[in-house]
């Protein structure tokens, strides 16, 4: 959709520089990503340099700058999840899917990325594909969480 | 009294009517109410799939039922609550509730009222018993808390004003009206509040200094960057009690003169992004946001700013870095953000929960609060208990509470044996069994090399490494550097490499020593709070479990059986049945064997995915260290 970042631009004015990330996060909310355009686009309407856009998009765990699968999985790596065995359920699902966090399968099925934490940590360990935490995950229990997400 | 007073106190005396009058309406309806807890944990353990049956349940019936939302009530494990109101009675609480268990409830309380299936509890405002049904509040996990801050949590509807002004919400504010800001502060002092973020720095003494700074407009900030991982308490106020949160802003703004709030909440927490959104919009019809506020003349208006996912921007400087849209990186103080903050001008940032509190003090007073605690911790501090602990959830306790009555009374202590408790997050530290009867205030906890934190009590037993454990904390430290400061940026990586040899079984002893030193290094020479503390983690787990470290560079061995490189996989022949489940299960095909024979594990192939170990129903699959002689 190439017309949302113009739209998200219009509503935010030009000379508040501190929108900034509440723009990035809007333009991936639409687009899924952060894409060279839009930066480009970002980057003529606030007149502040693309590398210092892409500096701070990079800071912050949240951006990403390819195109996201058609679920996303995040598994949770707080010390609760950690303790309870977080890191085995993600190296079980780096195997069953066969990517590493930040990547996306070649079928665009899924994306897989790590999050801080879910705040979840009394149902430890957990996961989230799209916006539904699976709490009290297992090795065991992964095959059939994925295959609910086509 | 003056006319101010009267017209201040008029206008809530209505506001305050109405709310009452619906909320004792639904106290004494004649029709049944049913509230389940709706908080991002409860909808985790399937709270969504529960109101979905209950709305189908209901829907056929030709009685009125009515179906409410409340927060997270605190014991997590027994997740997810149905609470249901019968006329004359008292409401009676469901554990662990999935959409059967829903659907015979109503079957039983309201369709056919022959009640069979036993309640948890009972949340009547009497403790006694009723029909033989205990309270709520004396069963084990809770009995021993003091709920100041949590106490609308999973009782009121948190996306109802009305619920929070009937059970005295706003009263605070009015108080504070009438002692002017000077007295709200001295209030505060009398409190003895500390902030509860963690650091305990007095919350008066804040605000005075913001009050007396020099400069307009002046910004109050709410933290609710809650970052620590395996801590939740600010969630969980958010999303079970958003207007105590927001009445403890329009307090501390009041005190120190400023106009302009800021929540700056992780973006992780849509939930309670979503109720904060619904209770601004719900105090600015009522007047309790915008411009002369009840009359009072006092303007205050609030903006969220989600956060991005940064750990580091919990400090209060790349905070306000972070709002301004640049990179959350810390800066120099002074001068500190009272003076010049947010663009530059006065700003008072306070965390959640010291917010939160604020409401409580200015409605029963400073005295109070102070009455609960310890000499110099006073008042209530909220937990999240989790980890390797029977009772998980989030809990309140008095200051000066031992870790002893939180982990074993309150959380029912531990499966395996105890082995140690992580407080204050990757900033704090790993303390042992000797440590059980401390009692938990921020002087004692720092002198044990941890810190009180934000509140995150993550429990360990015998199957928890304590070298693994530093290396998580130091993994996700180094991961969350700013990258300003060249001794955290590099050596917190040190570190992490020094534990990953440790952990794979090519570390030697001198390894233990320059850990020290570098950790040493790292805290001097940071310019906040994370560098300054990333290394206690490996400090206190160094102290108190030198001998987990020992045992993996001398012995190569891991005692807990969690670093990979040190465990093998084996199946034990006298136990397997030859089930197959383990066989199916391996994602490596690393198990073979026929049906009803014991199965074989080739070690070559075992990529120790742990899947064979969970799926064994005969404990026939043991993780086992190696131990070489």
């Amino acid at each position: 959709m190439p017309g949302s970042t113009n739209t998200i631009l219009e509503q935010n004015p030009s000379n508040d520089k501190g929108s900034l990330i509440t723009i990035l996060q809007e333009v991936q909310k639409e687009e899924g990503y952060i894409s060279q355009e839009a930066i480009v686009k970002i980057s003529r309407h606030l007149r502040i340099s693309r590398s210092t856009i892409y500096g701070v998009a990079t800071f912050y765990s949240q951006f990403r700058f390819n195109p996201p699968g058609r679920n996303s999985i995040k598994i949770c790596l707080g010390t609760a999840c950690h303790v309870q065995g977080g890191d085995f359920l993600l190296n079980a699902l780096q195997l069953e899917i066969g990517i590493k966090p930040g990547e996306t399968t070649e079928d665009r099925r899924f994306d897989l990325g790590r999050v801080a934490c879910l705040g979840c940590c009394a149902l430890a360990p957990v996961m989230m594909v799209n916006n539904n935490i699976h709490s009290r995950m297992s090795v065991i229990k992964l095959r059939e969480v994925l295959s609910k997400y086509e | 009294m003056n006319d101010f007073n009267k017209t201040l106190k008029s206008r809530y005396k209505h506001i305050k009517q109405e709310a009452i009058e619906q909320w004792e309406a639904l106290q004494s309806n004649p029709d049944p109410v049913i509230y389940l807890g709706m908080g991002s944990c409860g909808i985790a353990s399937g709270a969504g799939e529960v109101w979905n049956a209950v709305e189908k349940n209901i829907s056929g019936l030709k009685q009125k039922i009515h179906l409410l939302k409340v927060g997270c009530i605190g014991p997590c494990y027994l997740e997810p609550f149905l609470d249901i109101k019968l006329p004359g009675k008292p409401r009676l609480c469901f554990n662990n509730v999935d959409a059967n268990r829903a659907e015979k409830i109503i079957n039983e309380y309201i369709i056919k009222s022959e009640a069979k299936l036993k309640p948890l509890g009972h949340l009547g405002e009497q403790v006694e018993e009723f029909d033989g049904i205990k309270s709520f509040w004396s069963i084990p996990m809770l009995k021993n808390q003091k709920r100041i801050v949590l106490r609308n949590c999973g009782i009121v509807d948190p996306e109802n004003i009305k619920h929070y002004i009937a059970r005295d919400g706003f009263q605070g504010l009015i108080n504070a009206f009438n002692k002017g800001p000077e007295g709200v502060i001295e209030e505060v002092k009398i409190a003895g509040l500390r902030g509860r973020g963690g650091a305990g720095f007095p919350t008066f003494k804040k605000w005075q200094f913001c009050r007396e700074a020099k400069g307009s407009p002046k910004y109050l900030i709410c933290n609710a960057d809650e970052g620590d991982p395996g801590a939740f308490m600010n969630r969980s106020l958010i999303e079970g009690d958003p207007f105590a949160l927001l009445e403890g802003m329009l307090i501390a703004a009041y005190a120190i003169g400023s106009n302009y709030g800021y929540i700056y909440i992780r973006a992780e927490y849509p939930l309670a992004i979503h109720r904060l959104k619904i209770a601004i919009n719900q105090m600015q019809k009522t007047g309790l946001l915008g411009k002369n506020i009840l009359d009072s003349g006092f303007d205050f208006e609030v903006k969220l700013k989600e956060g991005a996912g940064a750990f580091v921007c919990g400090e209060e400087t790349a905070l306000i870095a972070s709002i301004e849209g640049e990179r959350g990186m810390p800066r120099n103080r002074p001068p500190f953000p009272a003076v010049s903050g947010l663009n530059g001008k006065p700003t008072n940032i306070n965390n959640v929960e010291t917010l939160g509190t604020v409401p409580n003090i200015l409605r029963k007073g400073g005295k109070w609060y102070s009455g609960f605690g310890t000499e110099k911790s006073k008042g209530t501090k909220t937990f999240a208990l989790v980890g390797k602990v029977r009772r998980t959830g989030l809990i309140e306790v008095p200051l000066g509470t031992t870790l002893r009555e939180i982990i074993f009374d309150i959380g029912g202590g531990t499966l395996k044996p105890f082995k140690a408790v992580q407080t204050g997050g990757p900033s704090g530290g790993c303390l042992s069994k000797e440590f059980l009867d401390l009692p938990i205030d921020y002087e004692s906890l720092t002198e044990a090399g941890s810190i009180m934190g934000s509140g995150g009590l993550i429990v360990m037993d015998e199957h928890s490494c304590m070298v693994d454990i530093a290396k998580y904390f130091l993994r996700f430290t180094s991961q969350e550097s700013c990258g300003k400061c060249t001794p955290c940026r590099i050596g917190t990586r040190k570190m992490v490499e020094i534990l990953e040899r440790i952990t794979e079984g090519k570390g030697n002893m001198e390894d233990i020593s320059i850990l020290e030193s570098l950790a040493d290094t790292v805290k001097k020479g940071s310019l906040c709070g994370l560098g300054q503390t990333a290394p206690n983690p490996v400090l206190t787990t160094l102290k108190y479990f030198k001998d987990e470290y020992e045992a993996h560079i001398d012995k190569k061995r891991c005692p807990a059986a969690v670093c990979r490189d040190l465990v093998v996989y084996r199946v034990i022949k006298e136990k397997c049945t030859g089930c197959q489940r383990c066989v199916e299960v391996c994602p490596a095909q690393a198990i073979s064997g026929p049906r009803s024979e014991p199965h074989n594990l080739d070690p070559e192939k075992c990529i120790k995915c742990r899947a064979c170990y969970e799926i064994c129903r005969f404990d026939a699959i043991a993780g086992d260290a190696i131990i070489i002689e």
